[in-house]
């Protein structure tokens, strides 16, 4: 009996995941797997739009691996497949934007945050250094009448 | 400068208002068509009436019209075919049909039972001129001129409203040019 139910448990989820694998391409080589792989990763669905087209189910982006698949097999350099999917689609597409004038905050804003950063802790630096200098700077006088002071303090919270 | 530095926060939080403030109310599934400006690709398809007949972009020569992407499988479709209807027959204006991974069979008896808006319906059941117009989710509208040239891209459902605010300043815009 246990080894019937599992046979059937087996077969029913063997089911499943063979409902899960989209268009398997072929590649001659394992390099042009992996470049392919890349290249899928960073191309964005248009209809699904948070996600890159290896994951999304979308139709699609079947129709967009296709065709870096085609044009890979055409002998399409990475640069023209993404070109000529950003001629359909757009931008949009690119996870990976190019740096142009429009683009340059995106790509600049984290160095420009970082800097900024680093000025504020300079600031903080520097202006802590000023006030313990400053303390430093007591003369011997000042300083036994800031310990009278303190002791005189001390003496009426005794008290 | 300290005075400046005090308000330096009040500024950062003014700029990223403006910005944030911008970006509220778009609709981020909306995106404009990468062919905005450019002549409709090439393609050579079959008429959907005729599977003897092919068709090619000269095809939007001549007339300003409208390019609305279609299926049988698309329940939005169904929802703007009225509107569309009306379009065709009480603004005369002239609307190809692009049937998108569809089938015949099915797109004929469609038109039959609901009406066709259509002087011409292209056949494309591989999505192929779909793909190259960057036709995401159908229903999409095309606004062409009479030179051929993708004007607007209107993803989505076509109604009276998108048609009063954003289709027809488009075409007159393009009526004025050429």
């Amino acid at each position: 009996m246990m080894r019937f139910i599992l046979a059937a448990l087996f077969a029913l989820t063997a089911g499943l995941v063979q409902a899960e694998v989209a268009a398997v391409y072929d590649f001659d080589t394992r390099e042009q797997e992996v470049r392919y792989q890349n290249l899928i990763a960073e191309l964005r669905c248009p209809k699904c739009q948070n996600q890159n087209i290896a994951d999304s189910n979308a139709p699609i982006s079947q129709d967009m691996r296709n065709e870096v698949y085609e044009m890979m097999q055409a002998g399409a350099s990475n640069e023209e497949i993404v070109d000529a999917l950003v001629a359909r689609f757009g931008e949009f597409v690119r996870y990976k934007p190019e740096l142009d004038s429009r683009t340059f905050l995106l790509w600049a804003t984290p160095a420009i945050a970082v800097f900024g950063g680093l000025l504020v802790v300079a600031g903080v630096v520097i202006r802590a250094r000023r006030v313990e200098r400053q303390a430093a700077g007591l003369s011997a006088e000042e300083r036994a009448r800031a310990e009278q002071i303190l002791k005189g303090q001390d003496n009426t919270s005794d008290s | 400068m300290k005075r400046f530095l005090l308000f330096l926060p009040l500024l950062v939080a003014l700029v990223l208002g403006v910005v944030l403030f911008a970006g509220i109310g778009k609709d981020p599934t909306k995106l404009e068509s990468a062919l905005i400006g450019k002549p409709v690709p090439e393609f050579t398809l079959a008429d959907l009436h005729n599977p003897s007949a092919t068709l090619d972009r000269s095809l939007f020569r001549g007339e300003i019209s409208l390019l609305n992407v279609w299926g049988t499988w698309c329940p939005s479709c169904r929802d703007e075919h009225d509107d569309l209807m009306w379009l065709a027959n009480d603004k005369g204006i002239n609307i190809i049909g692009l049937n998108y991974k569809d089938k015949r069979e099915d797109a004929l008896v469609w038109l039959e039972r609901l009406g066709d808006p259509y002087q011409t319906t292209i056949y494309d059941p591989k999505g192929i001129l779909g793909f190259d117009l960057g036709v995401y989710g159908a229903p999409e509208t095309f606004v062409i001129d009479a030179e051929g040239v993708v004007r607007y891209r209107h993803v989505g459902v076509v109604n009276p409203k998108v048609w009063e605010e954003t289709l027809l300043p488009v075409i007159e815009e393009a009526r004025g040019n050429s």
